[in-house]
């Protein structure tokens, strides 16, 4: 075999790296002080001596009251913040009891059609207190009006939540594909809820916007960090449009990458990262506010990259994952568990997968010394080849007319669909070793650890609860805030104030985003292959 | 000449997990099979009747949501009502070995699970296909 050195982005490699790779390089221009422009270093003064990363582990099964359990077993063994998996028909805003959930009920994660199952999942666990990252795009207006009157109830203001919806709805056009609406109603909606936040609930995190979708669905390094900063411009310009103060919302922008298998050009990703999204909110877009500066992003170590085979392998590469993700700088990470090409993960396996970070944080020494790594010559080279590859995307998709019009295009889809052919191609090939699947097999190999099931007995007992709260609430209240809703929905004033009377009402998400759906119509793909 | 086989790539349900059906589906394609794919989101209903409007040889599910054991009962029920069983029914995604085999007995070709080469996928049609000319 003949063996070609390059990163899995292509970037081809030297034997060793020397000053001479980096002529030009000037410390203060390129690094600065950690905590200070920029940011290349990090985000923080003090970093993790000052506050470790959040451990959030994504979590959610079957029904809110399944994984209610579950959180409460994480926080008991010492995770730092929460982060909800919703299942399929809660992604695409449809109810437990919706024709197309049919098999889908808490099986991917949980089923969440009201308030009253947002209710169960936090009970007993004081809003106030944790912060919680929830991964939902189309129906995310809705699914954060359930947490904020959710934490009404709880006695917990608006003003004292912290948290994450995902709302980064460019990416599920561009690969995660779970969408509701058209680009142009959508992406008001998201204007609104930035609006709304910066208003009412200042300490959330208004959109994640995430590369990690675009990584997981094939893409290379360069490509998940220039289509995830393009995004996150055409956010920032959509803020300016309405006549938002840029340091009114870009405070409340954060990011989440993916955590791949090439060590150092991922960690080379994450610097670099910081470093665009500094230097262009503060020439482009005129934020003036440090805070606005600030590339804070999630980290999920590579999902992609776990095997089916010898699944206890994926202990160790989530290990290594999570390292360069903390060598990255990342403000919180989630770890996989092993058994996760499987299913969602049993105790046990979530549990080693709390305990790598644990490791990670109390045992290794690692956090002790912010960005370790600056200064080698072979990381600065990755993260300056990185940021010169991510400016090239920049430009093509400026070319197409901007982010929107190249996923109407289909643009950023085939130059994924195009990077998972070819990583597909070389794995064939054995240009890449895969351990267990292409190199180093086991023959007859039998799997022995356990697997969660999720008893069908939950799609039963949500389309029940579902008939029950449908009998009980005041049906009145329910049809007057849907009118309202679809009213407002076809003006111009922002959407949210409607949608939480909806919530408070015990609308269902389906009745919710149904009524959206009369006004804005649903998204349809072309699909490309 | 043989005439080409044609094969149906689909994705039932919500799933939106659509790398691999769609790096099968240009892997088949460069094989020499002539390939259609349906794209997101699609009732059993649509891919059985894109599957006899197009006058396919077979229907490929890829399915990693987990509903397969619904999803895959569904398109063999719906095959059979319209008298179209002889459009061979295989798939591929997250599969439990036990679930396979409950698959297997009702029929249902080959479920092809992560790690799989193209080439495996594309040496099973062939065989299938060369079974049925004799």
């Amino acid at each position: 075999m003949e063996k070609e050195f390059e990163t899995i982005s292509g970037i081809p490699l030297k034997l060793f790296y020397t000053p001479e790779d980096l002529k030009d390089f000037v410390y203060e221009e390129k690094l600065g002080t950690p905590g200070e422009y920029p940011f290349t270093r990090g985000i923080r003064h003090t970093m993790y001596r000052g506050r470790l990363w959040t451990m959030r582990q994504f979590s959610g099964f079957g029904t809110a009251k399944d994984t209610n359990k579950r959180y409460k077993f994480l926080l008991a063994h010492g995770e730092t913040g929460l982060s909800v998996a919703f299942d399929f028909p809660t992604l695409y805003g449809r109810d437990s009891d919706d024709p197309l959930s049919k098999g889908e009920v808490g099986v991917c994660g949980v089923a969440i059609s009201s308030l009253a199952d947002m209710e169960t999942l936090f009970e007993g666990i004081p809003l106030d207190k944790v912060s919680t990252s929830m991964t939902i795009n189309g129906p995310a207006a809705v699914l954060w009006a359930f947490y904020i009157v959710t934490a009404e109830k709880q006695g917990v203001k608006p003003d004292q939540l912290r948290g994450t919806i995902q709302n980064d709805i460019l990416k599920e056009y561009i690969a995660q594909k779970s969408w509701l609406f058209p680009p142009e109603p959508s992406l008001r909606i998201i204007t609104d809820i930035m609006e709304f936040g910066s208003k009412y609930v200042p300490k959330w995190n208004t959109i994640s916007i995430s590369g990690y979708h675009i990584r997981e669905a094939g893409s290379t390094a360069v490509q998940e960090l220039a289509f995830t900063l393009m995004d996150g411009f055409t956010y920032v310009e959509e803020g300016i449009k309405r006549g938002l103060d840029v340091d009114s919302f870009a405070p409340r922008l954060s990011f989440f990458f993916d955590s791949h298998l090439d060590f150092f050009e991922e960690i080379a990703k994450f610097r670099a990262a910081r470093r665009i999204w500094a230097r262009e909110m503060k020439n482009t877009y005129q934020a003036k506010k440090k805070e606005s500066l600030l590339l804070r992003f999630h980290t999920q170590t590579a999902g992609c990259t776990l095997t089916a085979q010898q699944p206890e392998n994926n202990i160790v590469r989530t290990a290594f994952q999570a390292l360069q993700a903390v060598l990255g700088g990342t403000q919180s990470l989630h770890t996989n568990s092993m058994d996760e090409t499987w299913a969602l993960p049993t105790e046990k396996a979530v549990l080693i997968a709390l305990r790598t970070q644990q490791l990670l944080a109390y045992e290794t020494g690692v956090p002790n010394v912010i960005d370790p790594l600056a200064g080698s010559y072979y990381v600065e080279y990755l993260t300056n080849r990185l940021e010169e590859e991510a400016y090239k995307y920049f430009a093509k998709i400026r070319e197409l007319g901007g982010m929107v019009k190249a996923i109407e295009m289909g643009y950023p889809q085939k130059e994924i669909a195009e990077a998972a052919y070819r990583y597909q191609k070389a794995v064939e090939e054995k240009k890449k070793f895969i351990i267990g699947v292409n190199e180093f097999t086991l023959t007859d190999e039998k799997l022995e650890i356990p697997i969660l099931k999720i008893d069908p007995r939950v799609e039963e007992e949500q389309r029940e609860r579902l008939v029950d709260l449908r009998k009980k609430r005041d049906n009145n209240q329910v049809s007057k805030t849907l009118k309202e809703l679809k009213g407002i929905a076809q003006s111009k004033e922002n959407i949210m104030p409607p949608i939480l009377e909806c919530v408070r009402a015990y609308c269902t998400l389906g009745e919710i985003c149904g009524t959206l759906k009369e006004v804005f119509g649903e998204y349809r793909e072309t699909p490309i292959f | 000449m043989a005439k080409k086989i044609r094969i149906l790539i689909a994705k039932p349900g919500l799933d939106g997990h659509d790398r691999g059906a769609k790096v099968v589906a240009r892997g088949l394609r460069d094989a020499g099979f002539e390939v259609i794919y349906t794209g997101l989101h699609q009732t059993p209903e649509m891919i059985v009747r894109t599957a006899i409007q197009e006058d396919v040889d077979a229907i490929g599910l890829s399915i990693l949501s987990g509903a397969h054991m619904t999803l895959f009962s569904e398109v063999r029920r719906l095959l059979k009502e319209n008298n179209a069983e002889e459009i061979h029914l295989f798939g591929g995604g997250i599969i439990p070995d036990e679930d396979k085999e409950k698959l297997y007995q009702m029929g249902i070709g080959k479920l092809f699970g992560p790690g799989t080469a193209i080439a495996e996928i594309v040496d099973y049609l062939n065989q299938i296909f060369k079974a049925k000319e004799k």
